[in-house]
């Protein structure tokens, strides 16, 4: 623990913000000392990226304020923070892959000479950060393309030291390193803080949090819940923050347990280079919810069964008979459909009108040439069923809401009959009243007799709504959880805090 | 505003005006109102300068001088719309007039066959074009620029710096005779008939299931592919369309003027320029083929009007470039706001 008479390296105090009147921060608090790891954890969507950016200057706060060493700041740009001696190391690298280490730290502040580069003050310059955290391995002049994703983590961590970083904030550093990476990676964070360099630790995994930091904050709905000494904590106390909400939303009727159908989707060690070989079988009637953190492979298998990024080993059944799928278009002959949690940039054809979507797989898949069909008629009563509201089918659906948006991708569907249905996050980003429309929706779908996979991060809506839950970690299926199970076993599962798969329900 | 979808099936209510109806109809990006009101604006003050202009003699010999850059315009639609360029017609055009020279070389049996090759020549460069841009993944923009090299070259090559041999008299009959004695109208160029069919079957195939898809495809390839689209097919078929019209154009300026390397020359410029005078959007998604074809009527019609009112023809590819440059500004403006 840190005695409070110290001045905290960076403090924030009551830090809020809102984007378009929904709140995503509010009242919030953290001191982050020297020397110090501090971990930040929730859910997704609890307000760690908006804490972060705010911190590094990316977002303005609505309320509240920051104080480095003790002095109020404000940081209106990146840049600012920069300055101010706060680097970012965000998961994807902004490094260019074709220039040498050396160059990649000096990135526009390059030492002149004579009104040329200096090369040689710029490449020792490097081998001294390098060598200053114990990575002299690295050689200033290597290209950074021929480097290991782990080595170009900590060229960016020398980039934020050259600008004299005095806080550094890692968001989910270890999200693209392999197993042996990781090892080496808590080794330069224990260095950084022998430094004296205050780290704010972004991390889902709770494994990592417990081995590195010193002090941990938890977020959930925008609010810090706590903020504890990690040797005080335990897995258990740290789910039961992250989660604990109360069910406030109502959910259609479950399936009657066992009246789930026959097996119409069967997958046996299917895999590819996001999925370990997965074992799954989704029946006539019910409705699986996938569970997991992001990046854990929810969407990869989705992705995966519909033929996008498709399974390289293993065998896909449907209705007992072996099918391959290698692209999203004999995904959809074959009758399954896929219901993107990417809504603009995957799912709607923006400048076109409501019915022109609702047509898409038809016209895609069974184009005529000529003659008018019955196709639209159907589409219309379609429209018309899943209850959505525009101005007319020849609106542009760019000027739809968000749900009805996703009302019309489901009409989209229905009007393939599909057997098997593939939903990623099927209401982010909906209002309340078109979330229990689309969640009726998905469950008469079920009790017609087709499958039903549906991926979510929310946990109320995932346990709320599904028949069984299988849990994914690390690409692979950590357990399953039958109907009803709590929102402790589910995150338990997701983040390892669990690993059997015999969790109290 | 919203009301409810829940209305008898049979005919769509009408779009509102204003923020709902964003374009298909009305001001928006991809409108073809702009464009007909510029062509009216234009065709009175034509009509000014040269009262005989609408007899219908006169006015079909526009018509049959403009058909060749609308059937231009048309092809280069399809390919505008999928979200990518063609900027091979204009040599395209060139190679296929100097290798129906060449081939007929005066020889009028020799016509029909020589046609079909053409035909043949145009669907094969615009295969090439879309397979490299779809299957290669190299950008529609370099493909046809090199491809737009690769025939300028071939051409010269092939001839030894110079067109040789001769059309038949056969071959330039669809560009310089028509049907006589036709009531009112006097003589129904030919070059006006093979217009009508393309402009036909351009709009037939936009409203067919694969011209919904190509518009899908070039507002958002992505969703076009995870709905079950093949979109580099669709992609290519759009190319092939171009280097057909390509095809067809030139056998139409074959007729009307010499056998020189200059017959094709810019064409590819003043095809796009239409286009995105007619109201679609580069890069994809948005307007209609009838708006292109309107775009290269207003074109012809311009440039007439220039050349009537003495202004030089070397301010023409001045004047198409002030269009492409006003005419996607003001795009974009319009999406912004």
């Amino acid at each position: 623990m840190q005695p409070d008479s110290e001045q905290p390296l960076l403090r924030m105090r009551g830090v809020g913000k809102a984007f378009f009147g929904v709140r995503v921060l509010d009242d919030v608090d953290l001191d982050l000392h020297s020397g110090q790891v501090h971990a930040l954890v929730g859910e997704n969507g609890a307000g760690k990226s908006t804490l972060m950016k705010i911190a590094s200057g990316v977002y303005q706060p609505d309320s509240g304020s920051l104080e480095l060493s003790g002095r109020p700041v404000a940081l209106p740009d990146p840049r600012a923070a920069q300055t101010a001696g706060i680097g970012i190391i965000h998961q994807e690298f902004n490094l260019l892959p074709e220039r040498t280490v050396a160059e990649n730290v000096f990135l526009g502040r390059e030492p002149m000479r004579r009104g040329l580069v200096d090369r040689r003050a710029m490449q020792s310059r490097t081998a001294e950060l390098l060598a200053g955290i114990g990575e002299a391995t690295i050689a200033p002049q290597t290209r950074v393309g021929r480097l290991s994703v782990a080595q170009q983590q900590v060229v960016e961590i020398v980039k934020a030291l050259a600008l004299d970083a005095r806080v550094l904030i890692m968001d989910e550093p270890t999200a693209s390193l392999a197993d042996h990476e990781v090892e080496l990676l808590y080794a330069l964070v224990r260095r950084l803080q022998q430094r004296g360099i205050g780290i704010l630790y972004v991390s889902h995994r709770l494994a990592e949090v417990f081995d590195l930091s010193g002090r941990i904050t938890v977020l959930k709905d925008g609010r810090r819940v706590t903020t504890l000494d990690t040797a005080e904590a335990t897995a258990d106390t740290l789910v039961r923050h992250m989660v604990g909400r109360e069910l406030s939303h109502y959910f259609p009727e479950r399936a009657a347990p066992g009246s789930a159908g026959a097996s119409r989707l069967q997958l046996s060690a299917a895999g590819n280079g996001r999925l370990r070989p997965v074992d799954l079988e989704l029946r006539s009637g019910e409705v699986l919810g996938v569970g997991g953190l992001q990046g854990s492979g929810r969407s990869a298998l989705a992705r995966a069964v519909f033929g996008i990024d498709g399974f390289r080993t293993g065998q896909l059944l449907l209705d007992g008979v072996p099918v391959r799928v290698r692209s999203p278009r004999q995904a959809v002959r074959a009758g399954i459909a896929y219901v993107t949690e990417d809504r603009k940039g995957e799912g709607l054809a923006l400048s076109q009108s409501v019915l022109d979507n609702a047509l898409l797989a038809q016209r895609s898949v069974r184009p005529r040439w000529f003659g008018r069909t019955n196709r639209t008629t159907t589409v219309r009563e379609l429209l018309d069923a899943v209850e959505v509201h525009a101005a007319g089918t020849e609106q542009e659906i760019r000027y739809l809401s968000g749900g009805n948006q996703q009302k019309v991708i489901l009409a989209r569907w229905l009007a393939m009959k599909p057997r098997v249905l593939l939903f990623d996050e099927p209401t982010r980003g909906i209002d309340v009243g078109a979330k229990a429309a689309i969640h009726d929706l998905i469950r008469q779908l079920a009790a017609d007799g087709a499958a039903v996979l549906m991926i979510s991060s929310e946990l109320p809506e995932l346990i709320g709504m599904s028949d069984r839950i299988v849990v994914m970690r690390d690409g692979a299926i950590a357990g399953e959880l039958p109907a009803g199970s709590s929102e402790e076993a589910v995150m338990g599962l997701a983040t390892g805090a669990t690993t059997s798969t015999e969790v109290p329900a | 505003m919203s009301t409810d979808l829940a209305t008898p099936t049979g005919s769509a209510p009408a779009v509102p005006s204003g923020l709902g109806g964003g374009g298909r109809s009305g001001w928006g990006p991809g409108s073809i109102r702009p464009v007909l009101i510029i062509l009216v604006l234009l065709l009175i003050a034509v009509g000014i300068r040269q009262p005989d202009f609408y007899d219908p003699p006169v006015l079909l010999a526009f018509l049959k001088r403009a058909a060749p850059l609308i059937i231009l315009a048309a092809g280069q639609y399809f390919v505008i719309v999928a979200g990518d360029f063609d900027l091979s017609v204009g040599s395209l055009v060139t190679a296929e007039v100097v290798i129906a020279a060449r081939l007929i070389d005066g020889d009028p049996n020799a016509t029909w066959p020589v046609i079909a090759l053409l035909l043949g020549f145009g669907l094969l460069i615009g295969l090439v074009n879309g397979v490299v841009t779809t299957l290669l993944q190299v950008p529609s923009f370099i493909t046809t620029l090199g491809m737009y090299l690769v025939l300028v070259g071939a051409v010269y090559t092939w001839t030894g710096g110079s067109p040789r041999g001769a059309l038949s008299e056969e071959f330039r009959l669809f560009g310089r005779r028509g049907i006589d004695g036709v009531p009112v109208l006097g003589q129904l160029p030919y070059a006006v008939l093979v217009l009508a069919g393309v402009a036909v079957l351009a709009v037939l195939a936009m409203r067919s299931d694969f011209g919904k898809v190509l518009l899908a495809v070039g507002d958002n390839p992505r969703a076009a592919r995870v709905t079950g689209a093949r979109t580099a097919r669709v992609r290519t078929i759009a190319f092939l369309a171009s280097g057909l019209a390509a095809a067809v154009a030139a056998i139409l300026l074959g007729g009307f003027g010499g056998v020189s390397f200059q017959v094709g020359q810019g064409l590819e410029f003043t095809a796009i320029t239409a286009v995105v005078l007619g109201g679609v959007v580069l890069g994809g998604g948005r307007g209609s083929v009838a708006g292109a074809m309107l775009g290269a009527l207003t074109l012809q019609t311009l440039l007439t009007l220039l050349n009537l009112l003495g202004v030089s023809g070397a301010l023409s590819s001045a004047v198409q470039g002030l269009i492409i440059l006003a005419a996607v500004a003001v795009g974009t403006l319009r999406r912004r706001t």
